[in-house]
């Protein structure tokens, strides 16, 4: 089935822009990408967007449809009513670069900030040993695509660009879980993730979450957790005070602070 | 200077958000019935009377450890020269346990604070700093508040199995009325909620890097995970069961309706 | 955008040049040019990586099954050897011997790397790195995260890439290589521009490395993304360098058939090595018809065998599911072109009924959610219509398959777009493990070139970049005399390709599609774009359509020339091997005009006598 799609396409670039109106041919089962495709290559060929796999794999047509954070090619026009106007912006948290195209650096210069794995020697035959139940919760992180969506939702940014200097974003917060999480890694960074990626700003609104196109459960099986582990670190008087007693948490025993 | 999503580097977008569903449903009826509840639990906290009525003690006032009507202290009164209502000496802990909770805190900052209302609507704040300072840093103690929560279940369900216990005017048996029910129910909703919770998640065994080394906690774990992704069901029914839990008392000890009795 | 000049906004339109020097530079930041990256780095030398994109969305994250390596934690009986092996067989015998040589006995090495650098396999019951069945593989060799292996590797090498503190310049288009007139035409730089402001900049580098992928968007129907106009291959050939096995292109069998937005999108093999069957619109599994003479030996000629294979492997033989995918999809183009097709213009794979949803979900997360949100077709339930989409290109680069340099002195070029490893058709798992053997071989031998060139660096000649600047420029200024949409010529490119150079070739067919091709060239040479040169798609294509035009040719060319069929190369006027092709590779490279190709056999290196002892039970 084919139909005319109205769509509204943010056309602009950092000095100014606007919503311009788009009438595009469209058929059933195509995704709001798709749309745009036809966009660029019948009306409009410099249209920015940017994109890769088309697949909801690689997180690189993150934008806003109908207000929402969302991968274009992800996004199904049968979700909609063939009568309704279809918005697109680019995600605006970031710098707009042009058209449907953002900015994304903030993300990249976290990830520089970011600790990695410090792993110990491998076992004697020059393998390493992990049993599946202490990696599965590293791997649900490991699912994310990096489409910046959770970061551009997040309202500790998204609203406050001078919290972009101290907070890390959902993102990162994974990163930070999967190696308090990993089973092998040798390094105790509760302290660096409270002090240097800021989890103390995220207030579990949850909409990191709810935008996931990888339905990781950001907030409770990554910031509330490490909420949980920054508390033992810092605001628990019960295992300060066991610390000083000579009470040792056995399972950080071969870990060192960062 | 603007910031947020007028900010100088952004796409020139009037609107604070594009969304054209109905957003603010969810943030309006969480103001709404955590407003409706607030007010009612404060009445009914200071109101210090119709709290019991044989074998139902309101759960606002259990443990009654004030000056509290004869019968209702099961406990003991080591606080009876208390001169406000006994409600206030326990409430603060399951009060503190909710405000803390994650699943709370996510629906007050978004109803309440609207900080954000909804996932990309702009918020009105001019500044935020999350949970970094006084008094939201507290929010970090929420494990306490659940040691608590957890003896105050204890004492819960210590209350749903009096309710079972003789009747008014009766002086052994075991009976079962309409009340029974509301507390049984009250109490497991109670029991569901505490256990889901996210620090009992952390201290039953996330906190752990080795699963594999811990099978017996990993099975903990599991089963709370679980249940933990219906914290927020819980959370809303728990609510609803202890206010009912209490009104039901209420008419009860006013006289406005008699408790129907199975046996 | 980049980590290393974020104010390039500024440069806009200014004509001036941004200016860099680096030791190596490799181009493309999929799995082979951040390992490559990363080993040229670890040697001493100064790296910088280019990308079209930003870092992280390579390919590479498109990969799903696995990496294959003998590691032998599941099947200790597995080894080097038997890999090796595999991967000539399934090559049909025409890979570099020494490549594969290498391949098979350095990728659990690197594999292991990978989980020191953070990389979180699935596991064994033991706590070692699962390993899962692919086709052709003897054993089951593919490390795997459920069907998400690329991301993963990506990811790992991404963070490891970014902890070294690598400069990597995102959303950089390279246009053209340079070579030093001076010194017998060796590397000496390149030449792209910002794809955020469209303007330009150079690399002074006696070292580059092209990892820049494959060709797959010159097809209709591909599971490629737009990245894959085959730059790496045009480049390298107008710098010198020469292609081989451009013919073989690898159709994969099981490419999404429906909704039109998603055909090509691959379902990963993995879908047949966990259970999968094969099913026409009759409900017959009909790969029992299909199975090869060269592979009858080790595969399940019956249902009850094959299915007892994945419980038993010692005592079974393989299901034909799991053969050689040119062998599948060559059988599903058969039963579609038989009428025996599901109602899409696909065929059935059918995990539903074989296996139990938890399984399906664990083991293929992202098949599950991919069918789910695009086609509407929960893959616990129902099966799957599949159909062969475009996926790999065999042929590439000819390079050393010790060093990974062509022709070219300084030119490297690792991953799919060099040549050789894979013969006629790669295994699948053989490409992630490719990636990391070679990229690191190539990292390794660049920063040693480079270091032992004391004093002589090569200088960038300012004419050449001159050149390629205008050349780079001309769609935009020609666009008043213009007349010809990029968009259009990319399409009338891909319907060509799909037509007439697809999975079944004939002469006729070949000789059309190349007289298309040189008036698709011709149009190309009156395009009119729009707009300026801030972040502009159309002009960005205008630049690529170059290269797709050139990478067709090569193929087109190379696939006239090869009259039998073999592999990933499929000719209907000439069924089955040719023993005289058996041992010639095609080798194509840049005509005097440079603005074609020519072409010319050349004989495969032979293997040494204690290699060849492998396949002597063979025959």
């Amino acid at each position: 089935m084919a139909y005319t799609l109205k769509m509204r396409l943010w056309r602009g670039d950092r000095s100014g822009g606007d919503l311009q109106d788009f009438d595009v041919e469209v058929e059933a089962g195509e995704v709001v990408l798709d749309a745009i495709h036809r966009v660029q290559a019948t009306q409009a060929g410099d249209l920015a967007v940017r994109w890769n796999c088309k697949a909801g794999k690689c997180g690189s047509c993150s934008a806003e449809v109908n207000g929402r954070p969302r991968l274009m090619c992800m996004t199904r026009l049968s979700d909609y009513d063939p009568s309704e106007t279809i918005t697109v912006t680019p995600m605006r948290t970031f710098p707009v670069i042009r058209d449907l195209v953002t900015d994304v650096s903030y993300n990249y210069e976290k990830a520089k900030e970011l600790p990695y794995a410090e792993l110990p020697p491998r076992d004697a035959d020059g393998k390493r040993r992990m049993m599946q139940e202490d990696v599965d919760r590293g791997q649900e992180f490991r699912k994310c695509i990096e489409c910046f969506l959770c970061q551009n939702t997040c309202h500790v940014v998204r609203d406050h660009d001078g919290n972009k200097k101290n907070f890390a974003g959902p993102r990162f917060f994974l990163r930070y879980a999967e190696l308090d999480m990993h089973p092998l890694d040798t390094v105790d960074r509760r302290r660096v993730t409270r002090e240097q990626a800021g989890l103390g700003y995220c207030n579990i609104t949850k909409c990191c979450t709810e935008v996931c196109p990888e339905g990781i459960h950001i907030t409770d099986n990554a910031i509330i957790p490490m909420k949980e582990r920054v508390a033992d670190r810092t605001y628990d008087p019960l295992v300060w005070l066991g610390n000083k007693i000579g009470i040792r948490d056995k399972d950080r025993d071969s870990r060192a602070e960062l | 200077m603007t910031t947020g999503v007028h900010g100088p580097t952004r796409a020139r977008i009037e609107a604070k958000t594009l969304r054209t569903d109905r957003w603010w449903v969810s943030p309006l009826t969480t103001f709404v019935v955590f407003f409706a509840f607030v007010v009612y639990a404060t009445i009914r906290a200071f109101q210090g009377s119709h709290y019991y009525s044989k074998p139902y003690l309101s759960p606002f006032y259990s443990p009654c450890l004030g000056d509290c009507v004869k019968g209702s202290s099961d406990f003991g009164q080591p606080f009876h020269w208390w001169p406000l209502s006994a409600a206030l000496l326990v409430l603060i802990f399951p009060l503190g346990f909710r405000l803390t909770c994650y699943y709370y805190r996510k629906a007050y900052f978004r109803g309440f604070w609207l900080s954000p209302p909804a996932c990309a609507v702009a918020e009105p704040h001019k500044a935020y700093t999350g949970e970094t300072r006084l008094p939201l840093i507290l929010n970090n103690i929420h494990r306490y508040f659940w040691y608590a929560a957890v003896v105050i279940a204890l004492v819960l369900t210590y209350d749903a199995i009096l309710a079972f216990g003789p009747a008014e005017g009766e002086s052994s048996g075991i009976h079962m009325g309409l009340g029974t029910v509301v507390f049984l129910v009250n109490v497991v909703l109670i029991w569901l909620y505490t256990l889901s919770c996210h620090s009992c998640r952390h201290i039953v065994g996330g906190k752990l890097r080795h699963f594999s080394k811990h099978p017996v906690r990993y099975r903990m774990w599991t089963w709370v995970s679980k249940q933990n992704e219906r914290h927020a069901l819980y959370a809303w029914l728990s609510l609803f069961s202890v206010a009912l839990a209490d009104l039901y008392v209420l008419l009860l000890a006013s006289g406005t309706f008699s408790d129907p009795r199975f046996f | 955008m980049t980590d290393t000049s974020p104010e390039t906004t500024s440069a806009a339109g200014t004509g001036e040049t941004e200016k860099h020097q680096y030791d190596v530079v490799v181009i493309g930041a999929g799995g082979s040019g951040l390992r490559a990256a990363i080993a040229a780095h670890d040697a001493g030398a100064k790296v910088a990586v280019v990308c079209k994109s930003l870092l992280g969305k390579a390919h590479t994250v498109m990969a799903e099954g696995g990496a294959a390596a003998a590691l032998g934690n599941l099947w200790p009986e597995d080894n080097w050897q038997v890999h090796f092996r595999d991967t000539m067989r399934g090559g049909k015998m025409l890979n570099n011997w020494r490549m594969a040589h290498l391949h098979a006995q350095e990728a659990p090495e690197r594999v292991l790397e990978l989980e020191d650098w953070g990389a979180l396999f699935d596991r064994t019951k033991d706590g070692l790195i699962s390993q899962r069945d692919f086709g052709g593989h003897r054993y089951a060799r593919l490390a795997h995260v459920g069907d998400r292996t690329g991301l993963e590797m990506i990811r790992t090498l991404q963070q490891r890439t970014v902890q070294l503190g690598i400069d990597v310049f995102m959303e950089c288009t390279i246009t053209e290589l340079l070579t030093d007139p001076a010194g017998n035409g060796r590397i000496s730089g390149a030449v792209g521009y910002w794809r955020e402001t469209g303007s330009f900049i150079s690399f002074e580098a006696p070292a580059v490395v092209l990892a820049t992928g494959g060709i797959g968007k010159s097809f209709k129907v591909t599971s490629n993304s737009w990245e894959y106009t085959g730059d790496g291959h045009a480049m390298a050939l107008r710098a010198g360098a020469k292609l081989i096995n451009m013919e073989f292109v690898q159709f994969h069998p099981t490419g999404m058939v429906w909704p039109p937005s998603v055909k090509g999108l691959l379902v990963t093999e993995s879908v047949r090595g966990d259970g999968g069957i094969l099913k026409n619109s009759e409900g017959k599994r009909f790969m029992f018809d299909y199975i090869p003479e060269f592979f009858k030996a080790e595969t399940a000629d019956n249902e009850a065998e094959a299915d007892r294979w994945y419980e038993d492997k010692a005592n079974n033989r393989r299901p034909p599911e799991l053969l050689p995918r040119d062998e599948v999809a060559r059988a599903i183009n058969s039963e579609i072109k038989a009428g025996r097709g599901s109602e899409h213009g696909g065929v059935y794979l059918d995990i539903a009924s074989r296996r139990t949803p938890e399984f399906i979900r664990k083991r293929l997360p992202s098949m599950y959610h991919q069918f789910k949100e695009l086609a509407d077709v929960d893959i616990t339930q129902e099966p799957m219509e599949i159909g062969p989409t475009c996926h790999y290109v065999m042929g590439g680069v000819e390079v050393d398959p010790d060093t990974q340099m062509s022709g070219v002195e300084g030119l490297y070029a690792v991953g799919e777009c060099s040549g050789g490893m894979h013969g006629s058709n790669r295994l699948g798992g053989n490409s992630l493990s490719d990636l990391l053997v070679f990229g690191k071989r190539a990292g390794d031998a660049a920063a040693a070139y480079v270091a032992g060139l004391d004093g002589t660096r090569p200088t960038l000649p300012e004419a050449g970049v001159q050149a390629a600047q205008e050349l780079a420029l001309s769609p935009l200024l020609g666009s008043g005399a213009g007349t010809e949409n990029p968009y259009t010529i990319q399409q009338d490119l891909q319907q060509t390709m799909n037509d007439l150079v697809g999975i079944i070739r004939t002469r006729e067919e070949l000789e059309r599609s190349l007289a298309e091709i040189e008036k698709l060239k011709d149009r190309a040479q009156h395009l009119a774009v729009t707009g300026d040169r801030q972040y502009n798609p159309g002009w960005h294509l205008a630049i690529d359509l170059r290269n797709m035009l050139l990478v067709s040719e090569c193929i087109a060319k190379a696939a006239l020339e090869r009259e039998e069929s073999r592999g990933g190369h499929t000719r209907d006027d000439h069924p089955g091997f040719d023993e005289r092709w058996g041992t010639l590779n095609i080798a194509l490279s840049i005509n005097s005009a440079g603005d074609g190709v020519d072409l010319a056999t050349q004989p495969l290196p032979v293997m040494p006598d204690e290699l060849a002892a492998f396949f002597q039970e063979d025959h």
